[in-house]
């Protein structure tokens, strides 16, 4: 039998922390507090095991081990003190999948409405993934995919059915 | 004249591959086809003319087409779940082992008892269901419907699931091209050029439309465009891929067939492209149209088009001795294709006074005879064609000839394919000196940008010569809408416009005659178009001879209109991946896992699944809500609350926008404490509502329904943007973020405290309606002392990815109290002893929290906040509204949910006055009685009074007005 | 299916990704308004064939609520622009009478500056 179009795998052990503020006023003190620069509109920056992602105006999500999950709040808490800001801890409210591959994106193709040819290397897009609301950025050999923690089963199912083998989306 | 083998010709066949023999089998006789078949090349190879029965009279039906305007040749194809119907014999592939079914016929296709209706067609004109069985009225429900259910409808529906996998994928190109023929290749080479992403879609397995069968080097032009494409990076070729709808901005359907031939192979069957195109270009060629003579629908007159196709793609003779009916010189092409293929073509048949292009004058030099000006009076035969009768064109149908022949090809000129054009807003003109619609430039489909989003090539846009340099001289088509053209009634009833759905000159005729000067009104009542091939062979024809009937232009009549999908799809393509466990993305909670193991029967809320109960051996649902009811009551209980929504609002002007969204005053609620919330929308009525706990200074969480999380931080984060955008607030929903237990009975305390913990969990130190932080069971915790239940109750929201853990450590720790889990329906049973109000039962949209008694918890000291306004409407302080009590049963027995209550005397509409409605109607286990709640008017002061509620079926149940709290109204419970 | 470009994050969405939120730039109607002005707030809508201003929520992205100038009959998009501004701009204002000239809008200040 054929392989699966992508390899499916679920992310453990990876922290996640929104932070909402107002960029142009407290960007300094967020790169400062979470070790990276601020991400341009619709981008993720990226250093070793930390990143952090554009989410919406006035929302970031540093993604980094779950091990460092708490000192990160800490630190960003500390550092946005006094401005009008919230930092939370979202990281038990989420599921990650690592669709990697050759095909990965005939996998996400199938189930999101993205134009992949025009997601920059450093993108991050915000849409849905069949019925249910998701985030996506490259990784090397694929995509990360974050959705919701109640829907990591569905998002299993979905990506699976859509890696099976012979389904490639190239022209036969 | 009879039909004799051998139907296969021994050359030709450009599509097929005769070292490949193919066994199918057909109403059960065992048949061989070949690599590259259709199946209506099968079976013509196999001498089987007569494939269906047309929907009506239940006439013979021969192939009339070769490509997906098929209206006859129709199938049930697959067993099973994989049985479908009305599958196109034209544009079916032939595969090994294929079973084949003919529809609409009984006992059997060759012998059918429904051809009688044939006999009663002057019985049966266009509209004769509503003429028919309009009265008495009795007789159209119990005679009339049943029998016209039974022999309406064409194929039958498959009665199992589907087996197969379907998929959809989403395209994303600048230059979209349909249509793969010269035209569609010829401009996706264009488009390629510019740089930009360019996908060409063609529905067929081959690329070429027309071209290869109908120009000589048209394969070699074909081949070379191919070979051009081929070579850019930016082109995607799909072949099999039918462009079937273009709707707004560009958004292209198409349907992709993946394994048709192979449903083992395990890959999806079909997959529906889901493109979004900068630009689409449609180059989707146009399709030949019938000609109206008497009897053209015996098996063996079929389009000139077809005719050539079957000799040149798959080297079968339709027939030995060939005539050739025509308005225009395309159909020479046909005359000549089958002469050098060895077939005898017996004459042209041509309407025009004269013929003089290069096809006729081909055909005259190859030796075929050529006769102008001169039409088919009648086709002679029954099942098959045995010969034509022939008169002049401009007469009245006088025979003047007879030609002996066993099939006839006939064109009535070209219809360009302006479907996908049409579908999103595209206008379409009449061309008088083409006689056909073609598309009008000056009013093509807007794309986002207000520019024309269409572009409408080759002979789709009318221009039937072929492009490049296979054009060759063609004289114009005269229009032929009936033949003979001054054909007497006998004839014109004998005229066939839609083949399936058995409409004739004479019905379209007779429905203007009656009125319907409409197209849209005549289509209707005569269902010319309605067919499965939703008019693509009849309904040029058709308006030709509605307009002629109505003395009008063909422009003035216009078209009914194009609506997709150009060819039916398969269900499977639109649910896709959205089918089984896929269906809707079910959302669980932590402890899910934990409640399937222990036998949860579950309820939906949502997309959620709930616990309803936990039933176990020997109890059903219901007994289970007892048991867990009188655990909590008597001892201690969990729910799994994870599933309410938490949304934490924060920053300095939070309070201040609580107060808007909360009818209660939430900017004086003290850090520590909690208070229940209502929320209601602009219009006064009850939305949501749930506790709410206030974390610091600046910082709220709100607790909301179930189902309200996400449309209440939706409505949150509206009124924060588009209204009050200048306020400090950030509202973030961590509603998945928590697992929430709720801890509830009277040994609610004892279990908790003997968890290893940080948080004093005393009366004195965390009293009703307050909220503590710290450590419990070694798990970071916020325990909310809140009551759903009336009980001693605690909620626990702890990470989610500890909430399993906290779950387990309970009913270890709580095994000698009897630590008992109960599901949503016990929650629900409990708080209705309680007198709470449920959200989607006490309320419905229309119910204002005054309604609820829940004047408490409306802030009269408050401004303003969302609903205010409303609640001070007219009709919202009449005190004529229905109002909440609590209803008592008289005879023990439970009031059905939703029950009436009814008052003496008639509405407007004749209907039984009511003045109430049961809201919610338990038996209370606690109380071992019947409990419920209901809106009643001017209830709250009619305690006492008795209510009839009138049951299905007949009978009444009564039920005395009482207090709403049926259960510890003091509270002594919950404050323990 | 629309396609609109949020004003806020730059993404061309499609239709599934949004959510629809009807009629923009109506005036909230508060405590003291009188019962009519009350009634055209919660009920009365624009029902146009042209030239319409809607609402829109990028529910699946950025979140971010937008408004929309969108022709109701030919589907063309004038443009996107952020919800907290009164109006639609100059130049959404300028494409949607290039395209519809009769159109003039119903705030004073706008069509001073196409005119102009």
């Amino acid at each position: 039998m054929a392989e699966a179009l992508a390899t499916i795998i679920r992310v453990e052990g990876l922290g996640m922390v929104t932070i909402r503020a107002d960029l142009d006023h407290a960007g300094d003190a967020i790169a400062e507090a979470s070790g990276l620069a601020i991400p341009d509109q619709t981008r993720i920056v990226t250093d070793g095991s930390r990143s952090l992602g554009w989410m919406s105006p006035d929302e970031l999500l540093l993604v980094l081990p779950a091990a460092e999950r708490a000192d990160a709040l800490t630190a960003l808490t500390d550092a946005l003190a006094g401005e009008h800001a919230l930092v939370v801890d979202v990281s038990d409210a989420r599921a990650v999948f690592d669709v990697t591959g050759p095909h990965a994106a005939d996998v996400i193709g199938k189930l999101m409405p993205v134009d992949l040819d025009m997601l920059p290397h450093d993108g991050l897009r915000r849409s849905r993934a069949a019925q249910t609301a998701a985030a996506l950025w490259r990784i090397p050999g694929g995509f990360r995919l974050i959705g919701f923690r109640s829907t990591a089963d569905y998002l299993r199912l979905i990506l699976e059915n859509a890696a099976i083998p012979g389904s490639q989306l190239a022209p036969r | 004249m009879s039909r004799t083998p051998p139907f296969r010709l021994v050359r030709g066949g450009r599509l097929i591959d005769r070292a490949f023999q193919l066994a199918f089998r057909f109403d059960g006789r065992h048949l061989r086809g070949v690599q590259g078949d259709t199946l209506a090349s099968a079976l013509l190879a196999n001498g089987q003319m007569l494939m269906g029965r047309s929907f009506k009279y239940h006439r013979p039906r021969g192939p009339l087409a070769s490509g997906a305007e098929e209206p006859n040749a129709l199938f049930g194809l697959g067993q099973g779940g994989r049985f479908e119907p009305n599958q196109r014999a034209s544009t079916t592939a032939l595969v090994a082992g294929m079973v084949l079914r003919s529809q609409n016929c009984w006992p059997s296709l060759d012998a059918d008892v429904g051809a009688i209706n044939t006999w009663l067609s002057p019985l049966l004109p266009a509209g004769f269901y509503y003429k028919t069985f309009i009265h008495p009225r009795p007789f159209w429900k119990h005679l009339f419907e049943p029998i016209i259910r039974r022999s309406a409808g064409l194929g039958r529906a498959p009665t199992g699931p589907d087996p197969d996998r379907y998929e959809q994928a989403y395209g994303f190109a600048e230059v979209v091209v349909v249509g793969g023929g010269i035209a569609g290749l010829t401009a996706a080479r264009e488009a390629a050029d510019k740089g930009g992403r360019v996908i060409v879609l063609e529905q067929d397995p081959h690329w070429g439309g027309r071209t290869p069968t109908d120009h000589d080097g048209g394969q070699a032009a074909i081949d070379a465009a191919l070979a051009d494409l081929r070579g850019r990076a930016n082109v995607t070729l799909r072949r099999n891929t039918m462009a079937v709808g273009l709707y707004d901005h560009g958004y292209l359907l198409a349907r992709e067939t993946l394994a048709d031939h192979d449903p083992n192979q395990g890959i999806p069957r079909q997959r529906l492209w889901r493109i979004r195109a900068g630009h689409v270009i449609t180059a989707t060629g146009a399709l030949e149209r019938p000609l109206s003579f008497a009897c053209n629908d015996v098996p063996g007159v079929m389009l000139a088009s077809a005719m050539r196709d079957f000799i040149a793609d798959y080297g079968v003779a339709p027939g030995k001795r060939i005539v050739v009916v025509t308005n225009n010189d395309d159909a020479y092409r046909t005359a000549l294709t089958a002469q050098a293929a060895g077939l005898d073509v017996v004459a042209v048949i041509d309407a025009r006074p004269q013929a003089t292009g290069d096809g006729p004058q081909a055909a005259r030099a190859a030796g075929i005879p050529v006769m102008t000006g001169t039409a088919v009076a009648k086709v002679k035969g029954g099942t098959h064609v045995e010969g034509v009768a022939l008169c002049d064109q401009s007469g009245t149908g006088r025979v003047t000839g007879a030609l002996d022949c066993d099939v006839v090809a006939m064109s009535g000129g070209w219809s360009p394919v302006v479907h996908l054009y049409s579908h999103c807003g595209g206008r379409i003109t009449w061309d008088e000196a083409q006689a056909m619609f073609r598309p009008d430039p000056s009013r093509p489909p807007l794309g986002a940008d207000g520019k024309p989003m269409v572009t409408v090539l080759g002979a789709a846009n009318g221009d039937l010569r072929c492009a490049g340099d296979l054009e060759r001289a063609e004289a114009p088509t005269m229009p032929v809408w009936v033949m003979p053209r001054n054909a007497p009634y006998k004839l014109r009833a004998k005229m066939w416009l839609d083949f399936q759905n058995d409409v004739k000159v004479s019905d379209v005729e007779l429905a203007a005659r009656e009125g319907y000067a409409s197209v849209e009104h005549a289509k209707r009542y005569t269902t010319l178009g309605m067919a499965t091939d939703q008019g693509k062979t009849s309904n040029i024809n058709g308006l030709a001879v509605l307009s002629a009937a109505l003395d009008q232009p063909l422009e003035a009549t216009g078209t009914t209109t194009f609506r997709p999908p150009y060819t039916p799809l398969t269900l499977g393509t639109i649910a896709a991946e959205a089918r089984g466990e896929a269906f809707q993305p079910l959302r669980k909670t932590p402890i899910h896992d934990w409640h399937a193991r222990h036998g949860a029967s579950w309820e939906p809320v949502g997309h959620w699944r709930r616990p309803y109960s936990y039933p176990r051996a020997g109890e059903d649902r219901y007994a289970a809500v007892h048991r867990e009811i009188l655990a909590v009551r008597n001892g201690v209980g969990t729910l799994d609350a994870s599933t309410l929504g938490k949304i934490i609002v924060k920053g300095p002007d939070a309070g201040r926008f609580l107060d808007m969204m909360y009818t209660n005053m939430m900017s004086t609620l003290p850090v520590g404490k909690c208070r229940y919330g209502l929320m209601c929308n602009e219009n006064g009525f009850l939305m949501d509502d749930g506790v709410v706990a206030r974390l610091s200074a600046d910082t709220w969480l709100c607790h909301t329904t179930t189902g309200g999380a996400d449309r209440i931080h939706a409505h949150m984060e509206d009124w924060l943007q588009c209204e009050w955008w200048d306020w400090q607030v950030h509202a973030a929903n961590l509603t998945e973020q928590y697992a929430q237990i709720a801890i509830a009975g009277p040994k609610a305390r004892e279990l908790l405290q003997r968890l290893p913990g940080t948080i004093d969990l005393s009366q004195d130190a965390l009293p009703f309606m307050q909220w503590a932080e710290g450590e419990l069971a070694g798990i970071p915790a916020r325990v909310y002392r809140i009551s759903f239940s009336g009980e001693l109750s605690y909620e626990i929201a702890v990470p989610a990815g500890r909430g399993l853990e906290l779950w387990e450590k309970l009913h270890d720790t709580g095994r000698d109290l009897g630590i008992t889990p109960y599901g949503t329906e016990a929650m629900h049973v409990m708080r209705a002893e309680k007198g709470f109000i449920m959200i989607g039962d006490e309320t419905d949209g229309t119910v204002i929290p005054q309604d609820l008694g829940l004047h408490w918890a409306i802030s009269k000291k408050k401004p303003d906040y969302i609903g205010k306004r409303a609640q001070a409407r007219s009709f919202m302080k009449d005190g004529g509204r229905w109002q909440l009590v609590g209803l008592e049963s008289l005879d023990g027995r439970v009031l059905p949910d939703g029950a009436h209550a009814v008052e003496p005397g008639v509405n407007a509409n004749g209907q039984r006055r009511t003045q109430g409605r049961v809201t919610s109607s338990y038996h209370s286990p606690t109380l071992n009685r019947p409990i419920a709640m209901g809106l009643v008017r001017h209830g709250p002061a009619r305690m006492g009074q008795v209510l009839e509620f009138p049951m299905p079926g007949g009978g009444v149940m009564k039920a005395r007005i009482v207090d709403p709290v049926f259960y510890d109204k003091e509270g002594t419970r919950l404050n323990g | 299916m629309l396609i609109l470009t949020c004003p806020y994050c730059g993404v061309k969405a499609e239709e599934t990704e949004l959510s629809p939120g009807g009629e923009a730039h109506l005036k909230r109607i508060g405590p003291d308004g009188t019962a009519a002005d009350f009634e055209a707030y919660l009920f009365a809508r624009k029902n146009i064939k042209g030239v319409h201003f809607e609402r829109w929520r990028h529910a699946y992205g950025c979140g971010k609520w937008f408004l929309a100038a969108r022709d109701t009959h030919t589907m063309q998009v004038y443009g996107t622009y952020k919800a907290q501004t009164a109006h639609a701009t100059d130049e959404i204002v300028a494409n949607a009478r290039q395209a519809r000239p009769e159109w003039v809008p119903d705030w004073p200040q706008a069509s001073e500056a196409v005119v102009g």
